[in-house]
């Protein structure tokens, strides 16, 4: 599948290899270029350099034909509005959103994003932990 | 009237400096301590240090009584979504951005955005207006329709000219209501023939304008 990542950052450069890897065809989208060397030398995928909230820097991503478009920004609104501009005007059938507000995660999902909180996962992970190991006898004192 | 202003640049520190001096209930939310500070102490407490595309800082805000929200932070991202979240969460009833790329305005509208402003655009239509060569001028645009009038003039060189309209070749959504000539006003039939200097004044399909355009500079 043909796929367009917004935000060249950790988890987006993660993504992208681990894609290109699998074979799909890749394209990552960052206003700064130095962030594509992330990317390393072996991926096979394309990159373009502007942002992602600008029609013509999508379509010059190959929006149109993407299957699928991830936005992965570490801003929450450009993060959103690139998702929302794909999916109202370019159709793309899977937008997948990364929002880090939990607020504005639930509204965004309400109004028909898919959204992923990294904020609400990692509390409740950190909180699973914390109650697992509260089951654990603490090995002598109170350390 | 409650009007809650986001971003503290120079448009909305002038906005709400008007709005407080005709007498307006008006809230201005930035994000920067310092200019917070000066700000209060211009125009007394009707400023918020606050991040607008928070929640809890429009909820701060009193957004859910606010009539309307005007946002005019310098980044079109943010603007978009702290009119999405004023009228989706606090269902304020109109919701206003300044938009700063021009292109974004029709994005902007498409996503629920009841009223749009772009300086740019603002700029280049008056640019239209008082420039003579300009083929085609937009005069106004019906936003709830799609729908804008546009005036066209015809000068010494368009191959239109003598032709009847039934001949012109215009876009399928357009209705060419007028016709200025000189002093007198014309209600164009299929035999109007156009002359030198006339204004011809249409209805048309925003997406045809273009098309218009090129119709009627050829």
């Amino acid at each position: 599948m043909k796929v367009v990542i917004l935000g060249c950052g950790r988890v987006g450069s993660t993504l992208a290899r681990s894609l290109d890897a699998e074979g799909h065809h890749v394209t990552v989208i960052d206003r700064n270029q130095q962030q594509f060397q992330r990317l390393g030398t072996d991926f096979h995928g394309a990159t373009v350099r502007g942002t992602g909230i600008d029609e013509d820097v999508l379509r010059r991503a190959g929006i149109e034909e993407a299957d699928v478009f991830v936005a992965v920004t570490n801003g929450d609104n450009t993060s959103i509005m690139a998702s929302q501009i794909v999916q109202e005007i370019f159709e793309v059938p899977h937008v997948v959103t990364r929002i880090y507000d939990p607020v504005r995660e639930q509204l965004y999902r309400s109004l028909g994003l898919d959204t992923v909180c990294p904020t609400t996962l990692i509390a409740g992970l950190v909180h699973e932990k914390l109650r697992d190991n509260a089951t654990v006898p603490s090995s002598g004192g109170a350390g | 009237m409650f009007i809650l202003v986001i971003g503290g640049g120079k448009i909305g520190y002038y906005l709400t400096k008007t709005l407080v001096s005709e007498g307006y209930e008006v809230l201005l939310i930035e994000r920067d301590q310092h200019k917070v500070v000066t700000f209060t102490d211009r125009f007394g407490a009707v400023v918020m240090q606050g991040d607008g595309a928070e929640a809890a800082t429009l909820q701060r805000a009193g957004a859910s009584r606010a009539n309307v929200v005007i946002a005019t932070t310098g980044e079109d991202e943010d603007n978009l979504v702290i009119c999405q979240l004023a009228k989706r969460m606090f269902q304020v009833g109109h919701v206003m951005a300044r938009v700063n790329n021009p292109k974004n305005e029709e994005i902007f509208k498409r996503l629920g955005i009841d009223t749009t402003v772009s300086v740019t655009n603002i700029i280049l239509s008056y640019m239209e207006q008082s420039l003579p060569d300009r083929p085609l001028t937009h005069l106004l645009t019906l936003s709830h329709a799609d729908l804008a009038i546009v005036e066209a003039s015809i000068t010494g060189q368009s191959p239109h000219i003598g032709r009847p309209l039934s001949d012109v070749k215009l876009p399928p959504d357009v209705a060419v209501s007028a016709i200025i000539r000189g002093e007198d006003l014309l209600i164009p039939g299929p035999e109007t023939r156009l002359q030198p200097g006339d204004e011809v004044i249409a209805v048309t399909h925003r997406a045809s304008e273009e098309l218009l355009r090129e119709a009627l500079s050829r």
